[in-house]
Order: C-alpha cells, then structure tokens, then sequence
C-alpha cells in the first residue's frame, strides 16, 4: 500500500516525459511539431529567452495571392465596415516593381515587431509594449487612442478602429478608440500554435512564411536565417525587426 | 399671532416632508419599484471563489488577470473574464448582456457602467462549425 502513491507518480511522471518527448518529435531535420523551447506551463510568463519571429520568402510569395490576409482578418475578427480608406489593416501585401529589371514581386507587410520599437518610444501612457518574448502589441486597457505610435511606426503597421466592433472573437478582444496591429496571433502563440497567416500560407501549399524562435539555433527559422541572404525592411533604421524578409 | 400660526403650520409640513423623504425608499422597497438583478446560472457548479468574495472582488480579480494575460502571456482560465462569459452567458440570449443577462442586470441595478465588453465578447466562442 505504502508504494502505491510513489507508482502512481512515476507513471504519471513517466506519461508526462513522453508526451514532452512526442512533442518534440523530429519531423525532418530543423523541424519540430512544437518547439520545445516555446512550451511553458499556463501559468509561467512569457520568457526573454525567446524570441519570435518570421521569415517571409518572397520568392514565393505569388502576387495577388493574400490568403495570409484573409486569414488574419478570420483569426481576429476583422470585417469590412464599408469604409474601406479607414478600415483596420493588420497585414497588406505591398507589389514592388525595379525598374531596370522589370522583375515584380510581393510580400505580406505587417508590423515588424522590432527589438527598438519606436511605436513604445513615443506611447505617453505605456500602452504600446514589447512583450518579454519579442511581440510588440497595444495594450487596449491603457491606449487612449491618441495616434502618436500610428505616426512613429515607419511600416505604417497601426490602424485605429473607428467603428464600434461587435461579434469578436472572445481571444482577440477589439474596440472602437484604441490602436490596434498585428500581434503574431499571440493568443495563439501560447497554445503553442503558429500565427494564423503562417498556417494558412502553409496548407495553401506556398510555403512563404515560417514562423518560429530566432533565438533557438534549432528552430527551422534561425538555421534558414543562419544560411541563406534575409534582410529586413528598411534596415538602416536599425530597428532589428522580428520579421525577416528573403528575396526582396 | 398670525406669524405663530404660520410658524405652526410650516413646522408641520417640513416634518411631513421629512417622514416622506425617510419612508420613500422603504416604500419603493416595499412595493418592489426598484427592479432587483436577475441571477439565472444556467450551469450548475462552483464558481472560482465563494459568492461574497466574487461579488465584492471581481473586479480587482479580473484587473489583476488582465495584466498577467496581457503582459506576460498567462492565459489561466481561473479568473480569466473568457472563462466568466463561458459559465455566465444565458441559455437563451447566449451572453452576459441584455436586461436579464448575469453581468448588466447586476450592474445596472449598482449603477456602475461595464466597459469590458465594448472590446471583449459578451458571448462564448461558437463550436467549431457553428455558424452565427
């Protein structure tokens, strides 16, 4: 009887250590189901350890194709008020043409989410923050709508809501009055899923966006940023954004 | 003589106004004028914290969630306003607002304006499939 609790632990213990190693099972070289480093308890905070990230192959990237965009307006509830020159835009793609070549190519531009962001430099309230692990988001309780990180941003990532939203969806709460971008899908983000545009250019098969932690030298991401050219959009601002273009 | 009897009279009806005033809320009590919040639970079950605790301290619950999740990410569902509107919505509206939903009735009877959800849902995600 005495050994029973110490069996019942050890099993669970057990059953535990192998759904963190499924988890983490090899897919092919680089790539994992679930990062390992990503996984934390509910109620662990985010870390600093980790950075995320994503890279974007432009090359891939087939103009006039946005399913990324659609994807995003899904996942967080945003819908066409009629207005379109004051709608909220989280994610647009942007078609750049040289010149001299000719050659034309198209990528998805949403916030960058960069380590110095100046949309948090210029915030009067603390509203806009950079989250611990990269994720630079609005914090709605706090932003009292004044526009000045709309300005600063130099992707022009931020849009403010005009209209009175309704029928949101309950994991991405919005509002009329606050600044609103991108967030990485951060709600899904920590269940351990990849942002919405990345999962649907992935099952469309274009395969042009990876998502993953820039800092984890066994993540897909770094290793690809590791060996092949990326850069950044407007670079010489030194902004070190998260999202890393290929191709451009 | 007359200023006394004046006198007289206004004492009257300044006592009258007075027992008025003292009565009125007994009255309006009393006749049910004032309409009570409706608590319908549609699911059976405990709440996170017993019922005099939820009712003085739900806010302060939900203020200190709100920058756990926001700032560091800790999606805990126990004192999460997610999870409140899953529990609390009605079965026949769907939500914790409208006249007789578990959030507004309360509030409305306290008057004290809800502003969480002119950003957040009032009601709980649809089942996957489901279609609004």
């Amino acid at each position: 009887m005495s050994e029973e609790p110490n069996e019942a632990l050890s099993r669970r213990g057990f059953l535990a250590i192998s759904a963190a190693t499924l988890g983490g099972v090899m897919l092919a070289p680089g790539i994992r189901l679930i990062e390992i480093a990503g996984a934390r308890a509910p109620e662990q905070a985010v870390s600093r350890q980790v950075r995320w990230g994503l890279l974007i192959d432009t090359n891939k990237c087939a103009p006039g194709c946005d399913d990324c965009v659609k994807a995003c307006a899904t996942e967080n509830g945003i819908k066409a008020t009629g207005h379109p020159r004051t709608d909220p835009q989280w994610i647009r793609k942007v078609e750049l043409k040289d010149m001299r070549s000719g050659r034309v190519h198209s990528a998805p531009v949403m916030c960058q989410h960069c380590e110095h962001p100046p949309c948090v430099d210029v915030c009067p309230t603390g509203a806009s923050f950079k989250r611990a692990d990269g994720i630079v988001l609005v914090d709605r309780h706090i932003c009292i709508g004044c526009r000045y990180c709309m300005m600063a941003c130099p992707y022009k990532a931020r849009s403010i809501v005009f209209e009175e939203v309704t029928g949101q969806n309950p994991d991405v709460p919005r509002g009329k009055g606050c600044v609103e971008s991108c967030t990485l899908c951060v709600h899904r983000i920590d269940r351990d899923q990849q942002p919405a545009c990345v999962d649907a250019c992935t099952r469309a098969g274009h395969n042009a966006m990876i998502f993953g932690d820039l800092n984890d030298p066994k993540s897909e991401i770094a290793q690809r940023v590791a060996k092949y050219a990326s850069t950044h959009i407007r670079a010489d601002l030194r902004l070190n954004p998260g999202v890393r273009y290929q191709g451009l | 003589m007359k200023r006394n009897v004046m006198g007289a009279w206004a004492g009257h009806i300044a006592r009258a106004i007075c027992l008025l005033a003292l009565l009125l809320p007994v009255l309006a009590f009393a006749s049910g004028r004032v309409p009570k919040p409706v608590i319908d639970i549609d699911k059976p079950g405990k709440c996170v914290e017993d019922t005099a605790t939820m009712r003085r301290e739900h806010p302060d619950m939900l203020k200190h969630q709100r920058d756990l999740t926001m700032h560091d990410g800790i999606r805990t569902r126990k004192h999460s306003l997610k999870q409140c509107v899953d529990c609390h919505a009605s079965a026949k509206t769907g939500s914790v607002l409208g006249t007789k939903g578990f959030c507004q009735s309360c509030h409305d009877y306290a008057s004290v304006r809800i502003d969480c959800f002119s950003c957040h849902a009032s009601k709980p995600k649809l089942a996957t499939g489901a279609k609004p």
